[in-house]
């Protein structure tokens, strides 16, 4: 039995590792339910900005903190024009799974190319730097990403429900054609949402870099856990996918503690695959 | 056409058979042996995958099952490689059928969820292999299994174990595309509420269609698991199949049982050239660029508008063979309806949570009579038809057809008893022609032999004058044309209860009049007619009876002009006096 200490230790490691769960599993979900795509290059995304962040940072000596503020605006811009190709021809989510599913594998040969495929880990001040409350740790870098996750989660709740943008999004999202009717630039709003998810994305990279070793092969190994928190927390949802994450966080945690860590990831999956089972209405 | 088909691949097989008595270079062997290999897996997916639109991204995981399965009978426990083969592919299928089994009962899972789920599916069983004594982490070494002996030496031996499993793949997807079952596997990807309707047995059909595509997976990946003879679960699991498959798939065009092969041959050629070069990252992005590429300008693939050609050059073989056969028969005499009960309903309920659509109806429809449904939109006519015709259960009550308690049965098995539908807004089977779309509902509902199908739809055509359009796509009809698709697979499946959802609307005056000779003529063949409409001229002029429904609850029924009289049913239809 391990001891109290030791399990509120993982549980609170949970709890921020959720929230990047939950950070990544937001831009994957806004474009999910508001534009009917499912955005596999999501990952690669991610995995692309913790790559520049470990350039950036190893190689010109810049504070990490700084990737946090430029690195959203370049990847707003990757991921509108991205979404302007796809929005020139007209095709299904599952065609939209296969397509980024296509452009994943070219970002992950890409990294790998570049940064070849052995593992790298962002070596920073910050490495070191953790809190101690009552005994328990927290980590600088986690819990920075975990603060992140909560402010973009309530930055995206006031836009939706209380900005005439967000009326606008949510109209269109229901049927774009009736709200293209009702005079709702629906083409320049859905190419900032895909921009919105896209930087979003670039932001978890930073923390990301900032927390794991990295690999370009591992954006397979974090589709699993994200599915399972975009579908728990619902699609389009500001707040569930950061619940969510908490909840699968957590789980995760506790699975290692108490059986072996090799067993976690199995937490996640067979969460998705129960839910899919379950409630695959609630999607 | 299916037997040359056959015979083209096992004479193809033959041939490359001989190959390696032949002294083929080594480096020939082991590209064919690859291009066999993934022409297994790919070729095998998409005789389920590609067939259903049951996106599967787990066949790593049924691959991976026959890969562990002779690691652990083999490698662990020493036993001969030949028999856990098959158990191989025995366990993969079972498998298959087990998650098949769950799945399938959901029915929102379809599409991109079924496919996370698959993918889901197998990253749970890597963990298990990972953390059991299956594997326990290092990976499992076959060296030590004896290696049956076919050809002139071991790299011979798994060329031509590999090319025979792909010639017995080839089979399967041959016949599965052009049975039965793969018409209703292809119905099930362009609609499937309405192929259970048209008497699909959709559930069934999947999970036969799964088992066949899981059980090859698991014998691809024995036999790849002792080529290798060292199989580790990361290596196994990862994502290189399920992308393989899906990418040489879409590339080659799911509509055709070669396409894959096709995909399978370009990608592995490209892989190779690069591999060869040393420039395997360049090679993975071409993959990547060729999958975009693919979705954009061909979502189709390769040989999508060659299947699509085929489908239509089989249509009209079959249509000309039948013309110089087809007799027309006589018209029959008129049939009047009878006082023998056909259809009865006991309190027949249908709440949507809450919301009472249908409540405590008592209707009986008697043999030959032609039935008018009247009343206002929303007051349960459609979901009358969708209880009787089991789309919807019933919250509750009884629905008795030929004296048989057909409450409880499935969409498809009364389907096959002989009550068949028409859809209002048409639903046709889009990547079906128009004789395939009716042979199937015909041999389905029918209970009858794809021949004997082709004859009844072929006799339905030509009764409501499509014989032209046999081989078009229902796209190419237009909307009178299209309601008349309807009415010719519902005619196909010689129905004895023929129920039309408002096949008047949208048409203009000369088509109802035409469309109302055409129910008359069915109604002559003995088929009992209930038909819900709103044009009131063509219901005066068919109906023997009339039945009106207002806000879910049976507010009237009798005859024509009797109904129309009654003061509560011209309240519902124009309003209450005001007093």
């Amino acid at each position: 039995m391990p001891s109290l200490n030791l399990l509120i230790q993982s549980a609170v490691s949970g709890v921020l590792l959720g929230g990047l769960y939950g950070l990544i599993g937001l831009g994957l979900g806004l474009s999910w339910g508001f534009l009917g795509q499912i955005n596999l290059s999501h990952f690669a995304f991610v995995f692309l900005s913790a790559y520049l962040s470990f350039e950036l940072v190893t190689k010109l000596g810049i504070d990490p903190l700084i990737c946090l503020v430029i690195f959203p605006p370049i990847f707003f811009i990757i991921g509108v024009a991205l979404h302007w190709l796809i929005r020139r021809f007209q095709i299904t989510p599952f065609n939209s799974l296969l397509l980024t599913f296509g452009l994943t594998v070219i970002v992950e040969a890409f990294i790998q190319w570049i940064w070849t495929a052995d593992f790298v880990k962002l070596q920073t001040s910050y490495g070191d730097k953790k809190a101690e409350v009552f005994g328990i740790y927290l980590p600088f870098a986690e819990t920075m990403g975990f603060l992140i996750a909560i402010l973009v989660a309530v930055m995206v709740h006031v836009v939706m429900k209380y900005t005439d943008l967000g009326k606008a999004v949510r109209a269109i999202a229901q049927d774009p054609k009736m709200a293209t009717a009702f005079g709702i630039p629906q083409k320049r709003i859905s190419l900032g949402i895909a921009g919105v998810c896209t930087a979003l994305a670039g932001l978890a990279g930073v923390c990301l870099a900032m927390i794991y070793t990295l690999n370009p092969s591992q954006m397979y190994t974090w589709i699993g856990v994200v599915f399972a928190v975009v579908m728990l927390g619902g699609l389009g949802s500001s707040f569930g996918p950061l619940i969510a994450g908490i909840v699968i966080g957590v789980s995760e945690a506790i699975t290692m503690v108490f059986i072996n860590p090799s067993w976690a990831p199995i937490v996640s999956f067979s969460l998705l695959i129960a839910l899919l089972l379950f409630r695959p209405g609630k999607l | 056409m299916k037997q040359s088909s056959y015979g083209l691949v096992v004479l193809a097989g033959a041939l490359f058979a001989m190959l390696p008595w032949l002294n083929m270079p080594a480096f020939w062997q082991s590209f064919l042996y690859i291009v066999f290999y993934w022409g297994v897996l790919a070729v095998s997916w998409n005789l389920f995958s590609g067939v259903s639109g049951y996106f599967s991204f787990g066949h790593g995981a049924f691959f991976g099952i026959g890969m562990y399965t002779v690691a652990y009978f083999c490698g662990h426990l020493e036993m001969p490689f030949l028999p856990i083969l098959i158990l191989a592919g025995f366990l993969a299928g079972l498998f298959g059928l087990g998650i098949g089994a769950l799945v399938f009962r959901v029915h929102n899972v379809r599409g991109e969820l079924f496919a996370l789920l698959t993918l889901a599916v197998t990253f749970v069983i890597a963990t298990v292999v990972l953390n059991t004594p299956i594997d326990g982490g290092p990976g499992v070494y076959l060296n030590s299994v004896v290696i049956p002996k076919f050809g002139p030496n071991i790299a011979a031996t798994f060329y031509l174990m590999m090319l025979a499993l792909l010639i017995v793949t080839m089979l399967a997807a041959i016949w599965i595309y052009s049975s039965k079952l793969g018409l209703g596997l292809s119905a099930i990807h362009d609609d499937e509420d309405a192929a259970e309707v048209m008497g699909v047995p959709t559930y069934r059909s999947k999970l036969v269609g799964l088992f066949i595509s899981t059980y090859l997976a698991g014998m691809a990946g024995a036999i790849q698991a002792l080529f290798v003879s060292y199989v580790t679960a990361p290596e196994t699991f990862s994502i290189t199949v399920p992308l393989f498959v899906v990418l040489m798939s879409v590339l080659g065009g799911t509509r055709h049982w070669a396409g894959p092969l096709l995909g399978a041959i370009v990608i592995t050629g490209i892989q190779y050239f690069f591999t060869v070069g040393d420039s395997a990252l360049m090679g993975k992005m071409i993959l990547g660029l060729i999958l975009i590429a693919v979705i954009l300008f061909i979502p189709n693939g390769l040989l999508g508008n060659f299947a699509r050609l085929r489908a239509k050059k089989n249509s009209q073989k079959i249509v000309e063979t039948l013309k110089n056969i087809y007799i027309h028969s006589p018209n029959k005499e008129v049939q009047k309806p009878t006082s023998h009960v056909l259809l009865q309903t006991h309190g027949l309920s249908k709440s949507f949570s809450g919301v009472k659509a249908l409540q405590n109806l008592d209707l009986e429809i008697y043999q030959g009579e032609i039935l008018g449904l009247l009343g206002p939109n929303g007051s349960g006519k459609s979901t009358f038809i969708n209880l009787i015709s089991g789309h919807f259960a019933a919250t509750s009550g009884q629905k008795i057809f030929q004296a048989k308690d057909i409450t409880r049965l499935s969409a498809h098995e009364i389907a096959a008893q002989g009550i068949t539908r028409t859809y209002q807004t048409p639903r046709p089977f889009n990547e079906l022609t128009v004789l395939d779309n009716i042979r199937l509902v015909a041999s389905y509902a029918g209970n009858t032999s794809l021949d004997e199908a082709s004859e009844l739809a072929y006799a339905a055509l030509m009764q409501v004058g499509l014989e032209n359009k046999a081989d078009a796509l229902p796209s190419d009809l237009n909307l009178h044309q299209r309601k008349f698709l309807e009415f010719a697979r519902a005619l196909a499946a010689k129905p004895k209860l023929l129920m039309l959802d408002e096949v008047l609307s949208g048409l203009t005056p000369s088509e109802i009049q035409s469309s109302v000779e055409l129910i008359q003529k069915i109604r002559s063949q003995g088929t009992t007619i209930l038909f819900v409409e709103h044009v009131m001229s063509a219901v005066m002029a068919l109906a023997d009876r009339i039945a009106v429904l207002n806000h879910g609850q049976l507010i009237a029924k009798g005859l024509p002009t009797e109904v129309m009289r009654n003061p509560e049913v011209m309240a519902a239809y124009l309003g209450k006096k005001v007093e």
